[in-house]
């Protein structure tokens, strides 16, 4: 069953079109990968699926679970089950986790304490600090996942969960992707790392706005060795992480 | 007993009457309507005519084991209350002290409150202040203060309003701090409607090693005006302080910060930072993509503020 469907969006900044007549559809329930290289897109079709500030004026149409939900606000898109996690999570002085995480407990949702604990951090030691500054960008890109986890979304955008993490920190991505998964959620997560792309069931190349391509088969992460290697762009992440493999 | 019911009530505290270990002080107006004193303690009132003058003594190296609580009130229409209060802590006492000042109704009030407050050293005085005005902005505020922190002593404030509207707020501190000593005021004020929002604090490091922080977390929503002017000055060798003030606006209000630093020693530093402006807009859609409407996104972020 398709949950959202893109349906020939553009976005055009000046005359720059950073978004070009993109159409794709994604089922539920299942993982897509969004790649390219650096500027490409990927983040920018992320914030008009969101329908942030400065993203919303398209062409084209968002189809989420057979409702056009072009006009609708965040709060609205949210509401109907879609979510996004920045890559790089807001910082607010004062606000406590607990009260950050309860925020997002949506219906049939997850407890902040059950939430931080899926995410690898102590709720005792967690609960009562600030999501600000005296938390490393790490231990927030947690509690942002820890978040969505409470919220027990449709669908979530996952923008680059794996920057700037440690390798038990990546451990603990992939455990959540994981959980997200067993519970239903769809998963789109942009990402220039192969391991997490590997867990992709499916996956869309992005280049200077517009659709490249789109996996056929299993095998995600070795259609975007060959494929990304030969892009005139030579992204450095990707050719750098595609060695690995 | 009415209006002591009413100011408990209002304040929420239980069992400090009954306690035994629990130094109070409750005011209606000019009244006093009950006082307690503990051990160490000496607590002289005297009423007046339009308020009431009090004298509180804490007697060197006591240490007041239980919070003491003051209440003062405005329970009736068009009154003006003047406390003149003088604490002295003398060498080495602790002292903590919970204030509720209380000004519920919807007339006009005017709460005017003179402090003296001489810490002397060694020792340590933390006084957290929690207001409840009324709901139409109706109460006008002065808590106004010179407070003297002795060698190696401690003052620690905290001035929040946890119900109602400001009305106006002026609060004024005049801070001295002698050598090893150390001052920490935050103020959190939430406005909205028409209300008016003034602070001024000044902290001198008069001593070797003195620090002093001021912090003030302001929201200005609708037409509040706030202004906050923090000054330090740091006069002596490892002298060390800092103004932090953040103040968030909505509607059509204004907010202004004044952070003044002045340093008379190489050896001392003083630092400040002013954080002003709407609500940041990567917070409110951070919320509202968990599914917060605009406005409850905006009410958490200033919650956390203002915490």
């Amino acid at each position: 069953m398709t949950i959202l469907s893109i349906k020939k969006i553009t976005l055009e900044k000046g005359s720059k079109k950073l978004i070009n007549d993109v159409s794709l559809e994604i089922e539920a329930g299942a993982t897509y990968a969004l790649v390219g290289p650096n500027g490409s897109g990927k983040s920018t079709l992320a914030y008009i699926l969101m329908g942030l500030e400065g993203y919303r004026e398209i062409t084209g149409d968002i189809v989420f679970d057979g409702k056009s939900i072009k006009k609708f606000s965040v709060s609205q898109r949210a509401k109907l089950g879609l979510t996004l996690a920045w890559q790089e999570p807001a910082r607010f002085q004062g606000l406590k986790v607990e009260d950050f995480l309860a925020a997002a407990v949506g219906k049939d949702g997850v407890s902040p304490t059950e939430a931080l604990e899926k995410v690898g951090l102590a709720p005792s030691k967690y609960l009562s600090r600030a999501v600000d500054k005296d938390l490393s960008g790490g231990e927030r890109k947690r509690i942002e996942l820890a978040a969505v986890i409470c919220m027990k979304p449709r669908l979530v955008i996952l923008d680059e969960p794996d920057s700037g993490v440690d390798v038990e920190a990546l451990k603990k991505v992939f455990a959540v992707m994981e959980y997200l998964e067993s519970t239903g959620t769809t998963i789109v997560v942009i990402t220039h790392n192969m391991q997490v792309l590997k867990k992709a069931d499916r996956a869309f190349l992005i280049c200077d706005g517009k659709l490249i391509d789109e996996s056929k088969g299993g095998d995600v992460a070795e259609y975007f060795k060959n494929r990304c290697l030969a892009c005139p762009r030579k992204n450095k992440l990707l050719k750098e992480e595609a060695k690995k493999i | 007993m009415k209006e002591l019911n009413e100011l408990l009530n209002y304040a929420k505290v239980e069992g400090v009457l009954e306690d035994k270990e629990i130094a109070s002080l409750f005011i209606d107006n000019n009244k006093v309507l009950s006082s307690s004193g503990v051990e160490g303690l000496v607590l002289k009132l005297k009423e007046q005519k339009d308020g009431v003058d009090i004298n509180v003594r804490v007697l060197p190296g006591v240490v007041i084991k239980k919070p003491v609580h003051f209440c003062f009130g405005i329970l009736h229409k068009s009154k003006v209350q003047k406390i003149n209060m003088n604490i002295t802590l003398e060498k080495g006492a602790v002292m903590n002290v919970f204030s509720h000042c209380i000004f519920p109704k919807n007339d006009p009030s005017k709460h005017l409150m003179q402090g003296k407050i001489t810490i002397k050293e060694g020792a340590t005085f933390r006084y957290f202040e929690k207001h409840i005005h009324s709901a139409q902005g109706t109460s006008k505020v002065y808590p106004h203060a010179v407070v003297k922190i002795g060698k190696g002593a401690r003052f620690v404030t905290d001035f929040e309003l946890i119900g109602g509207r400001v009305g106006l707020i002026d609060i004024d501190y005049d801070m001295r701090c002698d050598a090893d000593s150390s001052c920490d005021f935050i103020s959190k004020i939430s406005g909205k409607g028409n209300d008016i929002i003034n602070i001024r604090e000044s902290a001198v490091l008069a001593g070797d090693n003195a620090k002093a922080v001021l912090r003030s977390r302001i929201a200005a929503r609708d037409e509040t005006k706030a202004e906050v002017y923090n000054k330090i000055t740091a006069k002596a060798a490892g002298a060390f302080g800092h103004v932090d003030c953040t103040e968030i606006l909505q509607g059509n209000g204004k907010v202004k910060a004044y952070p003044e630093v002045e340093v008379l020693h190489p050896l001392a530093r003083v630092t400040h930072e002013a954080n002003l402006g709407g609500v940041d807009n990567r917070q409110l859609e951070t919320l509202m993509a968990r599914g917060l409407s605009k406005t409850q996104a905006e009410d958490l972020i200033i919650k956390g503020v203002l915490s």
